[in-house]
Formats: C-alpha cells, structure tokens, sequence
C-alpha cells in the first residue's frame, strides 16, 4: 500500500535521501487471518453440538461424577499406571540392550536380537499375554528342579503374566527405536570415544547413547502413551486395571456409556500427564545439540 | 606377518614395517615402513587419497591393519605374541593399548553433551578412574594451556572451530599418551582460526611430544617438523628433514606436489 509520497526515491546523489522521507504518520495494521477466525468458529459450534448431544443423550452424567472417584475405577487406574510404569521399564531396558546387541559385531549376539523382535513383533500382543498366562500347560512347574521349584499356576498371576507379555513384546519395539537412535550418532563420535580409550559398551553409556536420546524419546513417550491404553487387553487375562474394573460395574449396573467415560477420562488425565514429562525429559536430552528447545 | 625385525636399539615410539591395508579390492596402503623416534614430529604430506589418514588410523586401530607389522611404545598392535603365534586381541585389550595415543580429528569431534570442561575430563574419570577433584583441576590447566580457560563450562556447540580444535587437543592430552595422532587437524577450520590451532600444536612440539600431524600446512610442517614424510598412492615416497624435503625434493612426484600446493 505505497501511497505516492512513499514511492522510492530517485537515486540520491548524497545516499541519504532516504531520511528525508517522513514515515512517522503511517500505521501497522496487523495481518487478518479470516481463513483461521471462520474455521475456529466452525470448529467450536461442532463442539457444542456434539456437547449438547451428549448431555441430551441416554447418559446419566450424576453416575459419571459418581463413579469417576469409585474406590474399584481409583485402583483399577493405580493398577492401569503401575503396569504401564514397569511394562515399560522393562520394555526399555530390553529394547535398549536388544538394539545394541544387534549392532554388535558379534554374531551370536546380533542373531539373537533379530530373532526377538521377529518372534514378538510377529505376533498379536494379546495371544502373547495369553500364553503367558497359560504357561501352565506347557511347564507345569518352574524353577531349577531339586533346589526349589512352584507351580506355574500359583506364580503366573495376571499381573505377572501381564507385566511378562506387555514389558516383552514392548521390548521387541522399542529396540528398533534405540537402535535407530544408535544409527543416528555421528561415526566420528564412536571415534572420539575409542580415541581417548573407551572400551565400546562404556562409549555407548556414556557418550553415544545420551546422544542417542534426542531422537529416541519423541518415539519412546510415543510408545508410552499407546502402552498406557494397551493395558487395557489386560482385562483378557483378568488383571484388575482400570477398563476391567469399570466393565466389572457396567456388567451390574447396566450404566454402559457412563462409565467408559469415566475410563475415557482418566486414560486423558494419564495420557496429558505423561506428554508433560516427556517435554521435559526432551528438554534435559536437548543440551548441547545447538537446537532452540536446548535452552530452558 | 612381520616379514624382518630390525634391531631396537633405540625403542622407537612407532615402528611400521611393510604395513599394507586392503578395503576390499582398493589398497589404500601399500608397504609403509617407518620408525618415529621419542620426541620427534612427524609431518605426513600428500595429495588426497594417498592413504596418510589410513595410515594414522591405523596406528591407533581405527583401522586394522591387513598385513604388516607395527609398534606402538614397544608392543605389538593389535597381537599378543606367544611364541611363533599371533593371538588377537580382545576389544578391551585394543582400548588398553590406545591409551598411548592420543588422537585429534578433522572434525574436532568434541561429544557435544558435555561442556569443555567435561570433554577434557571425561576420559580420565571414566577410563582412568583418577579422583574426580585432581582430574577437574588437570583439566582446567590443560584448558588454559590451550588458551580456553574462560570456556570451561561452554558446550561445543558454543564454540567456534578453532575452539573446538584446542578443547580437543586438551582432551587427547588429559589421557598422557605417549604420543600424540593429528589427522588434518586445520582442514575443517576457517582460515582466520587455523593459526591458534597451529600455535597450540607448535607449542606442544616444543614441549617434546612426539607427533604424527597429517597436514597440508607445509610452512607448519617447514617449521615446526623433525621430519616430513611425502606419501602417494600408498606409500612413502621420500622422507626427510623438512629444509631437504620441502625445498629439494629428490622424487618428481614430491617435486608435483609441491609445486601445486605452494602455487
């Protein structure tokens, strides 16, 4: 918008005639997004609407308020938060060690991590969980004989069988993540650290993988969050987590809708809680790579 | 494999004979025999491709040699020797035996998850284990002796090239190495920072660290070398103190190189 005033001068012959152009009167006028206010008002009137039919639904919304602090949903969600804590720990400590056997110059140690994640990637989780959980049939007892030995049935609880089947099969994932994020360190690093005498696994604790984490946890807090709702096939294998315990009442009190709700609900409260972290963990791993999230 | 010791009369710090390095069908070494005396500089020159760097990796296992025979303070690299045998080494017997070098790269390679500081401490807390109070005061008198005291807590990423360059000769030097690997330490860098590197380098000969610096900084290698080594397509071509070498040239081929790079 040049108003004729403002069209460029002729070349000066000092090089300062632009100075002597007032500019001072003219305003800025901030950038109109139209395209942005129209499709967030669209947006807010589908959500009403989609409210409004909720609220007018079949949906009881007092036994949604009722049940969301239950004691049987409160500790199926502890159990829900517990299980995905250690399913996952384990989950990572396999995928960390299976990601660098597998880049092991050592044959025996990278066959054996393919074969891993081949057998537990290639199979639905929940068959998993349930032969874990029917381990029973194929060793009746466990342990090392004539020293101590129990029967199967009496240790493969559906917490042990869940952790097993969940922590094991996340492993098999989560090595491909790692061992991606291995790749990803640059080759002159590996170098520096077996220049100043590291031995590989320590270069690998100490410089590679830290480096490693920058590209390992977006994924990783990925996988979490999907591990977080992957407890729920639990309920298969009868462990208490939170969506077995809110079918266990919809099953006496017909309330259906209300309580998957419920269950709806603080799968999102856990879900956001674990996103936070993860920023912050993102944060911590940021530290040197020159990148803006580096510096908090 | 070693195909004839000669006498040691004076334990060389690296001795190579015949040292030959295959990858796949290109020989990048093609016979390298070579001794580097105690508190001598080396200077490697030579067109691209010549093998210099191979050369120098080699010496601290980056890469294996295919064939030949080196020391490196008296041991044999890479072997154990029983007998008429040559047992190879375990991974952690190789990182034992690169304690006595030391090694700055190209691309400086500082590990950019740790600050100066804690790059120069990093080997002798982790791999040393020395007490963490004298290995941070060693380090911070490496880090002014290389001009960078005040960028102790800086990270990598923070400092320019030639910063860089310097906190990683600290580093290499935190480990006390018998000798001290230089792979085209300056190429990488601008050409305004090249001579705070070659300072540290110069003032660290003086100090009478023997050296092995691939460069292509001849008036450095004029300077400050014992020694100059010309290499082409895998070998050796001539070596010589740097006054014969660089000014009278006995082979065509150094004589070609030098004319190209001093223009």
């Amino acid at each position: 918008m040049l108003t004729p005033d403002l069209a460029p001068p002729a070349a000066a012959a000092d090089g300062g005639a632009g100075a002597l152009i007032d500019i001072s009167h003219l305003q800025h006028v901030p950038r109109r997004y139209w395209g942005r206010y129209s499709c967030a008002v669209l947006i807010l009137v589908a959500l009403a609407l989609l409210m409004i039919a909720f609220a007018r639904g079949q949906i009881e919304w007092r036994y949604v308020g009722h049940f969301l602090t239950a004691r049987s949903i409160l500790e199926g969600l502890l159990n829900t938060i517990m299980m995905s804590v250690l399913a996952m720990a384990l989950g990572i400590a396999l995928g960390v060690i299976t990601a660098v056997m597998r880049l092991s110059a050592n044959p025996v140690l990278s066959w054996s991590a393919r074969g891993y994640t081949w057998l537990f990637r290639g199979t639905p989780v929940i068959l998993q969980l349930l032969l874990w959980f029917n381990l029973a049939l194929v060793f009746p007892t466990l342990g090392i004989p004539g020293v101590y030995t129990a029967r199967t049935v009496d240790v493969m609880t559906p917490f042990l069988a869940t952790l097993l089947g969940l922590g094991i099969n996340q492993g098999a994932y989560t090595s491909e993540v790692v061992r991606a994020g291995l790749l990803s360190v640059d080759i002159g690093q590996y170098e520096a650290a077996k220049s100043i005498g590291m031995p590989r696994l320590l270069a690998l604790r100490r410089i590679i993988l830290p480096q490693a984490m920058r590209v390992i946890i977006p994924p990783v807090g990925n996988e979490f969050v999907g591990m977080v709702k992957l407890t729920s096939l639990a309920s298969v294998i009868q462990y208490a987590e939170m969506l077995h315990n809110a079918e266990n009442i919809y099953y006496a009190n017909s309330r259906v809708i209300e309580l998957l709700i419920v269950a709806g609900i603080w799968y999102l409260v856990a879900v956001t809680v674990l996103s936070l972290l993860q920023s912050r963990l993102e944060a911590v791993f940021a530290r040197g790579s020159g990148r803006v999230t580096a510096r908090q | 494999m070693a195909r004839g010791v000669a006498s040691v009369a004076v334990q060389p710090i690296v001795r190579a004979i015949d040292i030959r390095k295959r990858f796949g069908s290109f020989e990048a070494l093609r016979g390298i025999t070579l001794d580097v005396i105690s508190g001598e500089v080396l200077c490697v020159i030579g067109p691209s491709g010549s093998g210099k760097s191979t050369f120098l990796r080699c010496i601290n296992q980056l890469e294996t040699v295919t064939d030949g025979a080196l020391w490196v303070d008296g041991e044999l690299v890479g072997y154990r020797r029983a007998g008429n045998k040559l047992h190879a080494l375990s991974e952690n017997e190789i990182a034992r035996q690169r304690l006595k070098t030391g090694m700055v790269f190209q691309r400086f390679n500082l590990f950019p998850h740790l600050t100066a500081l804690a790059n120069v401490a990093e080997g002798p807390l982790r791999v040393l284990r020395r007490p963490r109070a004298e290995v941070i005061s060693e380090a911070r008198t490496l880090l002014e002796r290389v001009g960078l005291g005040h960028k102790a807590d800086a990270f990598p990423v923070e400092l320019s090239g030639g910063q860089q360059q310097r906190v990683a000769i600290a580093r290499a030097l935190a480990m006390h190495p018998r000798l001290m690997l230089f792979d085209e330490p300056t190429s990488a860098l601008d050409p305004e920072l090249v001579g705070e590197v070659l300072a540290v380098m110069k003032s660290l000969a003086t100090s009478g660290m023997t050296m092995i610096v691939v460069t292509h900084e001849i008036a450095f290698a004029r300077e400050v070398s014992s020694r100059v080594a010309f290499m082409d397509q895998g070998q050796i071509i001539e070596s010589g103190v740097p006054q014969e070498l660089l000014s009278r040239p006995q082979q065509a081929r150094t004589r070609e190189f030098l004319a190209a790079v001093l223009g």
